[in-house]
């Protein structure tokens, strides 16, 4: 179960989230929506401490952690906790793909360095790339580096992975591949909290997708409802647009 | 204009090439301790150890903003008489320090500069997988960092190499100590002396075919 209360994160006094508050079931899996700026990326940042909220408390996985007094400790606990996909997929530039999903594991999580590349292989299958398994990622195509970035995120088997935009910066020809992949991700009922532009895919995927403007939660609910017939108006705005 | 005199000269070639091990041995542990104190220095800029960057900053001021000669004849020849347990120290000693220090002040700069330059999102990364600062600095991105800085640190290595030649001044016998006792010897100093310079080129050209290998190597991760 995870709790997000009150998750305030400001950008020079304007509030980019505004008391957001939110449950997110075990295995459940929820999509953010919304037009750009409005703090769908500061809210998956903010519950990895990439971006420090000023506010709120996050609990997840058993770690519970208040913004406003967060010390190294507690941020480095909640980053093991979570695991983040990245727009960019921001791979370790210095590291194989193999290496790349071994390093949490042997860094951070301390597990033998032999139990630790088995491991990593086994992503690797289960993401197609069996055969890169050596290759840096500046050899891998876009949606190549994308998929290590899932598989990277998978290895850490955190309570909630964060996927921030993962099919954003791919060429469309690549972005099947990575959408794929996700799926299979959640058939495995791994909890997930995705913003994606990718409606088709939200509405195939979620359990709850969730409408943010202007930094809080407009409008939430399951994707029949919540595409089909829209209360906000500001969220049948949107829909018209991205349709 | 008299004739070079060449048997002389070529004489003098082994003479001084004994010496040779002195010069890079004073060169490669002075080049190791600084590499380590630069990227601490480096470190610690970057990330602002409150209470401590000031005197960091301070530090690679003042090595920065001297002569090496002059910080050499301040340890040699001037700390000994405030700090007396450093009446002991011999010049190898002495000139290994003043090197480690001087060049760790600019390395510290160069080091600082391509921490800098490794790409945001490699820190978010390792952060993001639960890394602390230091796994993060020392997985992540000191090794990327030193891809970006391995061309200047080798040009400082290059430095150094002719650095060590004024450890002649604190009495130490390296290549250019040899190179001086024997010139006064034969008063052949354009001979002696031209001898030495052809050696320290010929040891810097070496390098500088290693530093194309070594950038070879820390690129291969980054090739397409």
């Amino acid at each position: 179960m995870i709790e997000i209360r009150n998750l305030t994160k400001r950008f020079g006094g304007t509030p980019v989230l505004d008391r957001i508050d939110l449950d997110i079931a075990d295995g459940e899996r929820v999509v953010v929506i919304g037009p750009s700026g409005t703090g769908k990326s500061t809210l998956l940042r903010c519950l990895n401490f990439l971006d420090h909220p000023e506010e709120g408390r996050i609990t997840v996985g058993g770690v519970s952690v208040d913004a406003a007094h967060a010390s190294r400790r507690d941020i480095v606990a909640l980053r093991r906790a979570t695991s983040f996909v990245f727009q960019n997929y921001a791979l370790f530039a210095n590291k194989t793909a193999k290496e790349n999903i071994m390093e949490a594991l042997v860094t951070v999580q301390k597990r033998p360095r032999d139990a630790a590349e088995r491991r990593a292989l086994e992503i690797l299958g289960e993401t197609g790339l069996a055969d890169k398994a050596d290759s840096y990622p500046a050899a891998l195509s876009g949606g190549q580096q994308q998929r290590v970035g899932i598989g990277r995120a998978m290895a850490i088997g955190a309570a909630l992975m964060l996927f921030d935009e993962p099919t954003s910066a791919l060429d469309p020809e690549w972005v099947g591949e990575v959408l794929d992949l996700m799926r299979r991700v959640a058939e495995q009922r791994q909890t997930m909290l995705i913003v994606t532009h990718e409606m088709h895919f939200a509405r195939e995927i979620a359990d709850r997708i969730l409408f943010m403007e202007g930094g809080r939660i407009v409008e939430q609910g399951p994707p029949e409802k919540l595409l089909s017939a829209p209360e906000d108006e500001r969220l049948q705005k949107f829909l018209r647009r991205v349709r | 204009m008299r004739a070079l005199d060449l048997d002389y000269m070529l004489g003098l070639v082994p003479v001084i090439l004994g010496y040779v091990p002195l010069t890079l041995f004073m060169a490669v542990v002075a080049m190791a301790c600084a590499l380590v104190l630069a990227s601490l220095l480096a470190v610690e800029r970057v990330i602002r150890v409150p209470g401590l960057d000031w005197l960091v900053v301070l530090f690679i001021s003042f090595f920065r903003g001297t002569p090496l000669l002059v910080q050499l004849f301040l340890f040699y020849y001037g700390l000994p008489q405030v700090l007396s347990f450093l009446t002991q120290i011999n010049g190898v000693t002495a000139a290994i320090m003043g090197l480690t220090l001087h060049f760790s002040a600019y390395m510290a700069e160069a080091i600082r500069a391509a921490i800098t330059g490794v790409d945001r999102s490699q820190w978010e990364a390792a952060q993001s997988i639960g890394m602390t600062q230091s796994q993060m600095m020392r997985r992540i991105v000191l090794p990327q960092a030193a891809r970006i800085a391995a061309p200047t640190l080798v040009n400082y290595f290059i430095d150094m190499i002719k650095g060590t030649s004024l450890a002649f001044t604190l009495g130490v016998t390296e290549m250019m100590g040899a190179t001086q006792k024997e010139a006064s010897g034969s008063f052949l100093y354009f001979e002696a002396f031209l001898v030495v310079a052809i050696l320290y080129w010929i040891i810097v050209e070496t390098l500088n075919q290693g530093q194309k290998r070594l950038e070879t190597y820390l690129n291969q991760a980054y090739a397409r």
